[in-house]
């Protein structure tokens, strides 16, 4: 077979990008997946801004200036109970993306509204938690580790709200206009976030409050 | 109810800002007026505000560019005339006016005249270069420009309510904390930049989608014009340094606003953690603005030379490790902060290193020059120049790079020159040189070619006649920001540049006025062909400017220079390939990005002012507006391929008659 026939005049194999490769691009990927990766990107980008606070927060751990660390404040039987209800609302989560893919309405509601119930038991203890600190003098304008530790964990609780914020609109959303094609991209964007939001969750647990109470 | 605000905000007592106000406003008035009366409001709602077509929305981001440059050029030739006048003399700026203009001309300069404009001709270009639609995500590619352009209303808003920032374009602490900075300056700056950085990172995690998703059928990596690597790689470095900005100035809020402790000087802050955070994201953001800047020279040289570029891999690599190595130059912005020999020689061999892959590249671009047919054209000259004038700024760089020697010019005016040498001999040359370049694609006739050289040459000579002199005063010990000084062998310097940046403006004004004649004489510079400059990459194939859905067919890209090939080809073959046309669909305008600027603006102002209730409005009314958004039922609507048939025949026939009469003459 002559490939020279078939080839174009200037497929030539010492042009940069002349020879036609194996992994041929099949040009514009379809929605689904451009609109998934634009926001796993947002995820990074989200996940950079954390990495500054934790940073912020491992300088400025020990700049306790005289009031209570770590160590004296934080009770790991509630982080615990937090950290339960978050990851089982990661569970919930993926069994409301399950029941969208089959296109379960009922099923879909039930998920979504155990997440957000658990999302708000998180939401509920870590307010608790904060009350308590600032109850007992150890607010966030009390030292620069505090600052720190709010500012890291409260922007976490944020994202949190925010989280269930939009669980709601897509909730009545899917409610009213049923698992249509955008709706769906949506939630996949929904569900990373979620599942985004307890990884970020396992890197406060571990630096703030295991490092934090080991001292 | 209002806060902090009160009519106390305006400064009744300071001529120069309240008159600067009142022409700005009377010219925002005219213009409405003249909208309105003409009748040509409706046409600016439904085919600029609510358009989420790439290409108009990256035409708003370079004339909001070149708007604010003109604010920012009006700061530095008042910052010039003050240093010119202020020997043995308190000049004509008193110093709390003469910190807010040196703050907000740096300010300015960099978030709202350097990115929008490299983001507008990314915007404008990089789709139609990949032979695309539009970008990944059009109607955030909206919201992304309007939230840019709140940012820059706030920071105007403060001309004349309230007052600007008096740290310095970076608002170092302690002196940006309460304590030191009571007044809402430091607030209009943060949460300007606040929402504008949002902005940024949506164009940038849109442009990144763009570039690595939705590319021309055939169009690997290998085979992608310079310029979108270069805008690839700029926007991975949006998308990983603005949220560190976005973190830092959220601690500094804090602080501010609810007395935490991350930067104060009391309860264990730390004030250097601020140098570092604010310059992981401030070194990236110089290679933010510079990477497209090389792209739109790669482009213009390679075009001009009438060659292919010269060494396109090494491009790519040096485009790639630039990328990378900008991370780790970070600290050799405050080496006097004393972290020891170890510290600083590491940092500054890096910044060493990192000049290798930018000499890569310059010797890349006059190998394409070598034994090119150069044509010496507008956008050519503005390339050039840079070459010339970025080589000067680099040299220095690597100078100060070397800590010991930045000891001595640390804060000097010898820095001054050099950050202005490589942002306005690599930036705004770039910027420029890629607006002559582009503008018959946008709006398809030619710039004005005498205007624009004679614009060059005075940017060109008042750049050099401006910079210069400020080597030799940081040389001789002057420091930056000073409002007066006595020191007798700077005067002759300051005068000098003074001069200097008088010529710059002229060179500035003269664009405006090429700008001007262009659109009155813009039948006899009218370029029917799409093709202007016989251009290589896939957006001269399409019509100028080009239709809404850019391509009537799908390209289908078979190497690097993909329009070249094209045109030697069909060239050679002498008969035109059939084209099957079909339906288009397109995203339907909206005017989300619009509302939801305006209600950004609303809380952003309430939020700099304590005005509570307005920060709940303005945020439920962003919120609001996105549940609007997402409520649509039809996102799209459908060209028909009789219609896309028809657009096609026009330009294809406009081609073939300047083709064959050109073959007959």
């Amino acid at each position: 077979m002559s490939t020279a026939a078939t080839m174009p005049a200037h497929a030539d194999p010492h042009h940069v990008g002349g020879m036609r490769a194996a992994t041929e691009h099949e040009g514009p990927a379809p929605k689904r997946i451009v609109t998934g990766y634009g926001f796993w990107i947002f995820l990074l980008s989200d996940i950079v801004m954390f990495s500054c606070f934790f940073a912020s927060y491992a300088v400025l751990v020990n700049e306790t200036a005289g009031g209570p660390s770590g160590a004296q404040l934080f009770d790991l039987r509630s982080v615990a109970i937090e950290t339960a209800c978050l990851l089982l609302s990661s569970f919930t989560c993926g069994l409301a993306t399950i029941s969208a893919d089959i296109r379960r309405q009922a099923r879909f509601q039930a998920a979504m509204a155990t997440t957000c119930v658990l999302g708000l038991a998180f939401l509920a203890l870590e307010g608790r938690e904060f009350a308590d600190f600032v109850a007992r003098g150890a607010g966030p304008t009390r030292s620069a580790f505090l600052s720190a530790f709010f500012t890291l964990v409260g922007c976490h609780g944020l994202h949190v709200s925010a989280g269930i914020l939009w669980l709601l609109t897509m909730m009545a959303q899917v409610y009213a206009k049923g698992f249509r094609a955008d709706i769906q991209r949506r939630l996949l964007c929904f569900a990373l976030f979620w599942h985004a939001l307890d990884i970020i969750w396992v890197a406060v647990f571990s630096v703030v409050y295991l490092l934090g109470s080991g001292v | 109810m209002f806060g902090k605000l009160s009519w106390s905000a305006i400064p009744i007592d300071q001529p120069i800002p309240l008159i600067a106000a009142a022409i700005v406003l009377l010219v925002i008035a005219t213009v409405i007026a003249w909208a309105v009366l003409k009748g040509h409001m409706p046409y600016l709602w439904q085919e600029w505000i609510t358009s989420v077509d790439h290409k108009r929305i990256g035409v708003m981001y370079v004339l909001l560019a070149t708007v604010m440059l003109l604010r920012g050029g009006t700061d530095a030739l008042m910052m010039r005339a003050q240093q010119a006048v202020a020997f043995h003399s308190p000049g004509y700026l008193p110093p709390e006016h003469f910190n807010q203009i040196f703050s907000a001309h740096g300010t300015i300069m960099i978030f709202f005249v350097g990115m929008p404009f490299v983001i507008g001709l990314m915007n404008f270009v990089v789709p139609l270069q990949l032979g695309v639609r539009d970008v990944a995500f059009p109607t955030l590619n909206s919201v992304g420009f309007w939230l840019t352009a709140t940012g820059a209303l706030l920071v105007n808003l403060s001309l004349v309510i309230g007052e600007f920032a008096r740290t310095g374009w970076l608002p170092f602490p302690p002196l940006s904390e309460m304590t030191y900075s009571p007044g809402v300056g430091v607030d209009y700056y943060a949460w300007a930049l606040e929402i504008s950085g949002v902005g940024t990172l949506v164009a940038g995690i849109n442009l990144v989608t763009t570039v690595l998703k939705l590319r021309a059928k055939g169009m690997n990596y290998l085979r992608m014009p310079m310029f979108c690597w270069t805008t690839l790689a700029s926007n991975l470095l949006i998308v990983a340094a603005f949220p560190i900005l976005t973190a830092t100035l959220a601690m500094l809020l804090l602080d501010r606003y609810l007395g935490f402790h991350f930067f104060t000087n009391e309860a264990g802050g730390n004030v250097m953690m601020f140098m570092n955070l604010i310059w992981a994201w401030g070194h990236p953001e110089v290679y933010i603005l510079i990477l497209p800047a090389f792209g739109i020279y790669s482009e213009i040289v390679s075009t001009f030379s009438g060659k292919p570029l010269f060494g396109y891999r090494s491009m790519v690599l040096a485009t790639m490790a630039i990328c990378i190595i900008s991370f780790m130059v970070w600290l050799h912005h405050f080496f006097t902060m004393g972290a020891g020999p170890n510290v600083n020689a590491i940092f500054g061999i890096a910044s060493m290193v990192i000049a290798v892959p930018t000499g890569v590249k310059i010797y890349n671009w006059l190998f394409t020059m070598y034994g090119g047919r150069i044509r010496f054209a507008t956008p050519m000259l503005w390339s050039l120049g840079f070459m010339v004038t970025f080589i000067i700024g680099g040299l220095t760089g690597v100078l100060v790079a070397v800590p010991p020697a930045d000891f001595l010019l640390h804060n000097s005016m010898f820095l001054v020159a050099h950050f202005h040498n490589v942002i306005i001999g690599g930036v705004l040359f770039g910027a420029f040189a890629g607006l002559t370049y582009w503008f018959p694609k946008a709006f398809g006739f030619r710039l004005h070619e005498g205007l624009g050289k004679a614009a060059f040459w005075f940017s060109f000579a008042g750049f050099y006649l401006t910079f210069i002199p400020l080597y030799a005063a940081g040389m001789l010990g002057m420091t930056r920001r000073m409002q007066h000084y006595d020191v007798a062998a700077w005067r002759p310097w300051m005068i000098i540049a003074t001069v200097g940046v008088v010529v710059l403006a002229v060179g500035i004004v003269l664009q405006v006025l090429q700008l001007v004649v262009s659109i009155q004489r813009r039948d006899e510079l009218r370029d029917r062909t799409g093709d202007p400059w016989d251009g290589r990459s896939l957006e001269w194939a399409t019509a100028s400017p080009p239709p809404v859905f850019n391509f009537a067919f799908d390209p289908d890209v078979e190497g690097l220079d993909a329009y070249w090939w094209l045109k030697a080809q069909s060239r050679q073959q002498q008969v035109e390939q059939p084209r099957n046309y079909h339906d288009i669909e397109m995203p339907r305008n909206s005017p989300t990005g619009f509302v939801c600027a305006f209600f950004a603006t609303v809380m952003g102002f309430a939020l700099i002012w304590h005005i509570w209730w307005m920060v709940i409005l303005g945020g439920v009314g962003a919120f609001a507006t996105f549940v609007v958004f997402a409520w649509r039922d039809t996102d799209e609507y459908v060209i028909p391929a009789a219609e896309v048939a028809r657009i096609d025949r026009l330009n294809l026939d406009q081609r073939r008659d300047l083709v064959t009469s050109a073959g007959s003459a």
